[in-house]
């Protein structure tokens, strides 16, 4: 402003503090630097980690990454070729495990969201989710080999593996899915309610389709999950070595055991001795690849979604 | 006026029967659905100990050895002994080496995204934290394997690159976006007010941190850490191929050690079904659930605290 600054006051010049500074200012600023650099410093090197170990597995595997390594299946006892019977049999899992969990998880969520009150039974469904959640993944294993590889007879296979993975990626799918729901505005359901419908109408009209990207999100961190278990499918049907044909792109029944490519790095850095040695490195490099991506993607989703949410 | 409810599903006259009739069955699934978890819960305890009870009732089993021998003989010949001191403690090692670099950083990194950053820098800040989350168990015990151990055998004096620290420093990374998450939720539920109010008495970031913020927010930054324990005590590759594999009680950071949950990976596959030892694994397998479970329940109980409030 060109106000005439009426005298008798000081001149104020821009950036510099209308008041006089105290040494207990000064030492009130020093500290808040202080506070932000410690705590920024903190989060530097759990953020640093990521950078450098994705930057070195890549530095590392360059050697041995092609189409190729990806189309290839390992020859010479595994020490050189490449991974495809692996990458298949990953893809198998999540698709098997996913066809599983995906109605279960998203109908469970919509269940606890839109059907259950608050009363303890609810809660203990709450608490057995969160349950389910945290049981280590090497018990889901002992369950799965307990339950579908003896019990229901399904033998050391593709079926058992993916049933052991789909048990234990529910919870992945039922806390993101649930997470949708309950961001549509209750006042959608009300207005619903209001003109004669039921719940379920209500449901599959108004709180579905509101809320599809977000279970999609939840969806696609399922597939991220399961894709990199090794614990829950090794003692279920993941083997070390299947022949397959190169490039094969239905190698696998349902009662056959498989390969995957978590369960193939295992393999390669703890029990195959003289593995040329860009192999495993480009291995993890295919599997944490995927990972990566697929999460990316979930991420990418829930920006988009957000950016063009309307309410 | 009534409050709002959606109209019964029968009681519209003149819908069509098919359309009630996959109303009906649609509720029915999700009901089904909705008790799913409850039912794959008991089925995991069922079946664990369905595999275990022949031996848990066999009268050879010997609860105070099991839990307190540090004799750990499977497939001894001659003195076979199933002690598991040696592998909880393992765990127990492992994990407080985790939470030791773990927690510190993790609530720092949760205080900093919270309450330091700008609004861009938070978003990327908890792309990278989510990112990390999803880095597989079996890549950190590939990591584990060639890069830490590689490290730990040129920095320090162990004779072997695997062993309680290079387990513990990997669970720390495992666990700490977990924290984060967590810990931030828990420092975002702390009121604007409270900020204002301190930030208003002339308060410094720091303090308003330490003496406002973390109070507030004790319980769910408890809950955090619970929760970093529970993921470091599950976890199961990463420290199979991490903590090297000798049964002991470790004595210093640079011992090797063996967990619960790397046992079991490590002898499945050797034991024959049905045979002793295979139950045997099955019992720390309820061990391990009991564990999960209990800490599981406390982080919970310490987030509900935090509701209540």
């Amino acid at each position: 402003m060109d106000e005439p600054i009426p005298s008798g006051a000081p001149a104020r010049h821009d950036g510099e503090p209308p008041f006089a500074q105290t040494s207990f200012g000064r030492r009130k600023v020093r500290q808040e630097a202080a506070a932000r650099a410690v705590f920024l410093v903190m989060t530097l090197l759990m953020v640093a980690p990521l950078v450098a170990i994705v930057t070195h597995l890549v530095v590392e595997a360059w050697p041995a990454l092609s189409l190729e390594f990806l189309l290839d299946i390992p020859r010479e006892r595994m020490t050189t070729g490449g991974v495809w019977p692996a990458f298949v049999g990953t893809i198998y899992l999540v698709v098997i495990s996913l066809a599983v969990a995906a109605p279960i998880g998203v109908l469970a969520a919509v269940y606890l969201n839109e059907y259950a009150k608050d009363s303890w039974f609810n809660r203990v469904i709450s608490l057995a989710v969160i349950n389910l959640a945290g049981v280590p993944s090497i018990v889901h294993a002992l369950f799965g080999l307990g339950a579908f590889v003896y019990a229901a007879r399904f033998g050391f296979s593709v079926a058992a593996a993916s049933l052991t993975l789909a048990i234990m990626t529910l919870p992945v799918i039922i806390a993101s899915t649930r997470e949708a729901l309950s961001a549509v505005p209750m006042s959608f359901r009300e207005a619903c309610w209001n003109v004669g419908a039921t719940r379920w109408q209500t449901i599959r009209g108004v709180v579905l389709p509101n809320s599809t990207s977000g279970i999609l999100t939840g969806i696609i961190l399922q597939v991220s999950r399961a894709a990199g278990e090794t614990a829950p499918i090794m003692f279920t049907g993941a083997v070390l070595y299947k022949a397959v044909e190169r490039g094969a792109l239905l190698p696998y029944y349902l009662d056959d055991q498989c390969m995957a490519l978590s369960m193939h790095l295992y393999v390669l850095t703890t029990q195959v001795p003289n593995v040329a040695p860009a192999i495993p490195y480009a291995t993890a490099v295919v599997l944490l690849g995927s990972v990566l991506l697929v999460n990316a993607s979930a991420i990418g989703l829930r920006i988009w979604l957000r950016n063009r949410k309307r309410w | 006026m009534t409050a709002p409810g959606p109209t019964r599903s029968g009681a519209r006259p003149g819908r069509p029967f098919l359309s009630l009739a996959a109303e009906r069955a649609m509720e029915a699934a999700i009901r089904l659905s909705g008790i799913s978890a409850i039912v794959f819960v008991l089925a995991i305890f069922f079946f664990i100990f369905r595999e275990a009870a022949p031996v848990l009732f066999s009268g050879e089993f010997k609860p105070l050895e099991f839990l307190f021998s540090v004799q750990w003989y499977p497939t001894s010949v001659v003195d076979i002994r199933y002690g598991t001191l040696a592998l909880t403690a393992g765990t127990v090692g492992v994990t407080l080496v985790a939470m030791i670099l773990a927690v510190p950083f993790g609530l720092g990194a949760a205080v900093f995204v919270s309450e330091f950053c700008g609004p861009g820098m938070k978003e990327s800040l908890k792309i990278v934290i989510e990112l990390l989350a999803a880095i597989p168990s079996v890549v950190w015990g590939f990591v584990a394997l060639t890069v830490i151990s590689r490290l730990m055998v040129s920095y320090t004096s162990a004779p072997v690159g695997v062993n309680m620290l290079n387990g513990g420093i990997v669970l720390a990374l495992m666990s700490v976006p977990i924290i984060v998450s967590i810990g931030e939720d828990a420092l975002k539920a702390v009121p604007d007010s409270y900020r204002e109010a301190a930030l208003a008495m002339g308060a410094t970031r720091w303090q308003l941190v330490v003496r406002v913020l973390i109070p507030a927010a004790r319980n769910g930054l408890l809950a955090a850490v619970l929760l970093g324990v529970g993921r470091a005590v599950g976890e199961t590759m990463a420290v199979l191929m991490a903590t090297g594999h000798a049964v002991q009680i470790p004595h210093g950071l640079l011992d090797s050690v063996r967990t619960l949950t790397a046992n079991i990976a490590a002898e499945l596959g050797e034991a024959p079904a049905g045979s002793p030892h295979y139950r045997m694994l099955f019992v720390t397998g309820i061990q391990l659930f009991v564990l999960t479970f209990v800490v599981n329940l406390a982080a919970d109980l310490a987030i509900r605290g935090v509701r209540r409030k």
